[in-house]
């Protein structure tokens, strides 16, 4: 019972890591991929998850029930691919015994009968003793380069070499093959222990590292908050470079930065951080432990509000970029203005916000909604003013480039006018209150992320391509030479043969020169057999 | 930096230039192939023999080829005291001198048309699908030249190649076309550049590799067709691609080089997507994060490795391991228009409007 049970593992295991089962896998693994790139993914775009959830209403559940919008975190995805690396390990296993072993063990001995190899020729006979003629051979064999040569006596006199060249065939593929798994470890290890946040930063402002700072964060499983570097950096200018026909061509941001540095050493804030940099795309901040990239830039308005009793409220606020001329969107949420500063409770639906449209460079002509130009030519802001209750305390975490329509439908919120603004101009609204348009800063987005598992993949990828060219471009092949004792002491006939595994013309070649060579130092007219003959194909 | 536009004409011109000359490199490959005195008719008649002159010319050029069942039937005696090469004589061989020597002229045309293209951004001129899609046809036409040097029996099949080239192109001359212009802040990277060139080389050897494929088929299937005719002895008509079978080379000589183009393509394509990952770190923070454009990267790599497997499995070897190729350039075309044009991801570069 448990014998049979071994056999059926032990059959199960050699089925499992079969060139035939690899292939297979490699399929399955390149079908599963599809999906992954004709749905969207939720980690990818989640806007265009939902974007697919209302346009196919029934399937989207479906899909998703198999996890078309996951395809790459999704359980089928993950079984075909450690299938595959525990195919690929056990094959590695055995493949080392195979092909490895040999590599320091050199040759094998001759085969018996040499004119049964793919090409074969003989060279004689010639007068003189088989240990002298090896030695020729031996020297001729060394003058081409083939290097690796066993010698053996053989009990009837006759003296055999055997040689071999490209055996770094073998080391490549495996070599390409182990590599694979050295990828995925990197993988895997950034995948447990990296983290990646993204925030907005405004010029003249600072952020410091830490996970409640992220406007999003993501971390690996194994990450801890204590594993999060701290630094600060903080940008003083951001320059943005466009064609004429709006095409940006450079985007650089002046920061400063320092490690080892957090928001709570008493009043960070108000100290700069130390070193400079200039972030560009392409051009990332890396520092021990984490790496601060540019993804994104726009315009943040300044609007200084001033409510009825008087109470002035001004920062600038991040408005997102939505087309090439940088028209950017944006709301600016008052949930404390209007409050009495002498009252006791707070004043209900008194809560203002302003939903704005920015142009940097405004046409000459409304309706201000479409700048032409995505730097700060002509600027100016449509803004939209609500008053009433913005649901803003009520916990709710919504995005804040957008106002919750569902609140001025429901009554909630009231529209209590429009305004556009240009620098320096001011709106006065009905109840008393005033909002001026003071300018804008520009903002940057930055990714911060952590990858420990960057370089190991990076390694695994570049010994791949090592392994792949040392594979691919040597062929393995090998020259067996029997020098025997000719009949009724005629003299000693040399018999040399070649087996190779791919590209026997190439090898054909080569064992024609090698034949010729040996033919010239023994000087004797070769007879024959099957050469010169290129034709013969090997058989592998 | 505004692009200089008597430059980026001349680009243009260039281009233009080079799919006319294209045009009619193929026009004379065709009427060569058709006419040539290999044509279909005199290989059914003189098979065996038009089969030793091949092979004649093959142990001239290295040897690249072999029938073992000739070798048996000792039907390549003496290879040397045939005529080399017997269509290059007469208006057939004045026909195919002028084919190749038009074949290098609109590569050159195409050379000149992307250095004029790159002047006239001031930078690599592969920057955009348009230019993209230049580049791999040029790497495409090139290799086949290149394969040419040393193979005699592949130069009358220029019309293979060239017709997939003048349609890629045609295609981006018109459809996907865009103005020279500098490169989006993302896409300027050392890294880009080597990632970019090293995938358009790739994918141009593909594309021969590709071609190579289907001749490959084509001829196999020939052998197949004529060799069941022969047993059942009811002749069966050979149908459309099959007919153009007895002139390609040796089935087992087309299926090592299709295994040799793509011995060479994969590892570049391989270098091409980690070159693509080391930016895309720079870039966006993370090496891989199966954006559609790197996902069908993948894709095509799974596929090219399965068929650099098949050919090392015993049962594949042959027209099954072929076939992968074709899916294999399958999923790159999908890659290259599908993904370019309809899905919008963070490569979306394609510059077309
Ligand atoms: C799962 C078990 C696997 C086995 C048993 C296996 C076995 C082999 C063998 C024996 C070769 C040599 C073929 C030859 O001599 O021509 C080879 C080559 C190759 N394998 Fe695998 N392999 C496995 C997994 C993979 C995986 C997962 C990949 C990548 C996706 C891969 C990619 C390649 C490539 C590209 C080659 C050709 C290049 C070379 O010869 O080094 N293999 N494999």
């Amino acid at each position: 019972m448990l014998r049979a049970m071994t056999f059926q593992a032990r059959r199960l295991w050699g089925q499992l890591v079969s060139m035939r089962t690899a292939l297979v896998l490699l399929f399955l693994l390149a079908m599963a991929a599809v999906p992954g790139a004709t749905f969207p993914q939720r980690d990818i775009s989640p806007a265009d998850v939902a974007a697919y959830y209302d346009a196919h209403p029934t399937l989207a559940p479906i899909l998703d029930r198999f996890w078309a919008f996951d395809v790459f975190g999704s359980p089928w995805f993950a079984a075909i691919y450690l299938l595959l690396f525990v195919s690929l390990t056990g094959c590695l296993i055995s493949r080392v015994r195979v092909h490895l072993l040999p590599l320091i063990t050199g040759p094998p001995a001759a085969p018996a009968r040499l004119s049964k190899l793919p090409l074969h020729a003989t060279v004689g006979p010639v007068t003189r003793s088989p240990a002298e003629l090896a030695d020729t051979v031996r020297s001729t064999l060394r003058g081409v380069r083939w290097r690796r040569i066993r010698q053996v006596t053989e009990p009837s006199g006759s003296i055999t070499l055997s040689a071999e060249r490209g055996q770094l065939r073998e080391l490549g593929n495996l070599v390409f093959h182990f590599a694979l798994l050295v990828v995925l470890i990197g993988v895997a290890v950034g995948g447990l222990w990296g983290w990646k946040g993204g925030a907005v930063i405004v010029e003249d402002s600072q952020f410091c590292n830490t996970v409640q700072s992220y406007d999003q964060f993501e971390r690996g499983q194994l990450v801890a908050d204590s594993a999060i570097t701290p630094f600060c950096l903080s940008m003083s200018d951001f320059r943005a470079q466009f064609l004429p026909n709006g095409q940006p061509v450079r985007y650089e941001a002046d920061v400063r930065y320092e490690a080892d540095k957090s928001d709570d050493d008493s009043g960070a804030r108000t100290t700069e951080p130390r070193t400079p940099y200039t972030l560009e795309v392409n051009r990332p901040l890396r520092m021990d432990g984490a790496g601060v990239f540019l993804i994104n830039h726009g315009y943040a308005p300044i609007l200084r509000y001033t409510d009825r009793y008087g109470t002035v409220f001004e920062s600038p606020t991040p408005f997102l970029p939505k087309d090439n001329g940088l028209s950017s969107d944006g709301v600016v949420v008052l949930p404390d203005a209007n409050q009495d500063p002498d009252g006791q409770d707070r004043a209900p639906n008194v809560q203002v916000a302003f939903e704005g449209v920015y142009v940097p460079t405004a046409p000459p002509l409304p309706p201000y909604v479409r700048s032409e130009y995505p730097t700060r030519r002509n600027e100016g802001i449509t803004l939209l003013g609500y008053q009433g209750d913005t649901g803003l305390d009520s916990g709710i975490p919504r995005s804040v480039y957008s106002l919750d329509q569902q609140r001025v439908a429901a009554g909630d919120l009231d529209l209590v006018g429009s305004a556009f603004l240009r620098p320096g101009e001011t709106w006065k609204l009905d109840d008393g209150s005033q909002v001026t348009f003071v300018g804008t800063k520009q903002w940057m987005s930055v990714e911060v992320s952590h990858d420990p598992g960057r370089l190991t993949a990076l390694g695994g990828a570049a010994a791949m391509v090592l392994g792949l060219l040392v594979s691919l471009f040597t062929r393995r092949r090998r020259l067996f030479v029997r020098c025997g004792v000719g009949g009724a002491g005629i003299g000693t006939t040399i018999e040399l043969a070649g087996l190779t595994r791919a590209d026997s013309e190439a090898f054909a070649a080569e064992f024609s020169r090698i034949v010729n060579a040996v033919r010239e130092v023994t000087s004797q007219q070769p007879d024959f057999e099957d050469f010169p003959n290129p034709s013969i194909s090997s058989k592998s | 930096m505004p692009t200089n536009e008597s430059l980026a004409d001349l680009s243009n011109s260039l281009l233009l230039w080079a799919i006319v000359v294209y045009a009619l490199a193929m026009t004379c490959y065709a009427i060569e192939y058709a006419f040539g005195a290999q044509g279909a008719v005199a290989a059914v008649v003189r098979r065996p023999d038009t089969r030793t002159v091949r092979q004649s010319a093959l142990v001239g050029a290295g040897g690249d080829d072999a029938v073992p069942g000739d070798v048996e039937s000792g039907s390549a005696a003496d290879p040397e005291s045939q005529p080399r090469d017997e269509s290059s004589v007469g208006w057939i061989g004045v026909l195919r001198r002028a084919a190749i020597a038009a074949t290098v002229l609109g590569a050159l045309c195409q050379v000149g048309s992307l250095i004029a293209r790159g002047a006239a951004a001031d930078r690599v001129p592969w920057g955009n699908m348009y230019e993209f899609i230049c580049v791999v046809c040029l790497v495409g036409v090139v290799s086949w030249l290149v394969a040419c040097v040393t193979r005699r029996q592949l130069r009358h099949l220029g019309v293979f190649v060239l017709l997939p080239v003048v349609l890629l192109l045609g295609l981006a001359g018109t459809v996907l076309y865009a103005d020279a212009a500098p490169l989006v802040p993302a896409l300027n990277s050392v890294w880009l550049r080597i990632h970019v060139s090293a995938a358009a080389i790739s994918s141009g050897i593909f594309l021969f590799g590709f071609v190579c494929g289907v001749l490959y088929l084509i001829r196999h299937g020939y052998d197949t067709r004529t060799s069941n005719a022969r047993i059942s002895s009811g002749a069966r008509p050979l149908s459309f691609p099959f007919t153009l079978g007895p002139r390609l080379p040796a089935a087992d000589s087309l299926e090592r080089l299709t295994f040799r183009v793509h011995a060479l393509a994969f590892p570049l394509w391989t270098f091409a997507v980690i070159a693509g990952a080391i930016w895309a770190e720079a870039a966006w923070t993370r090496y891989w994060g199966w954006d559609p454009k790197e996902t069908w990267a993948f894709i095509s790599w799974v596929v090219y490795a399965a068929y650099l497997h098949a050919r090392a499995t015993s049962g594949w070897r042959g027209k099954r391991a072929v076939y992968i190729v074709l899916l294999g350039w399958a999923t790159m075309m999908v890659n290259l228009f599908v993904i370019n044009l309809v899905q919008t991801g963070l490569h979306s570069y394609a510059g077309v409007s």
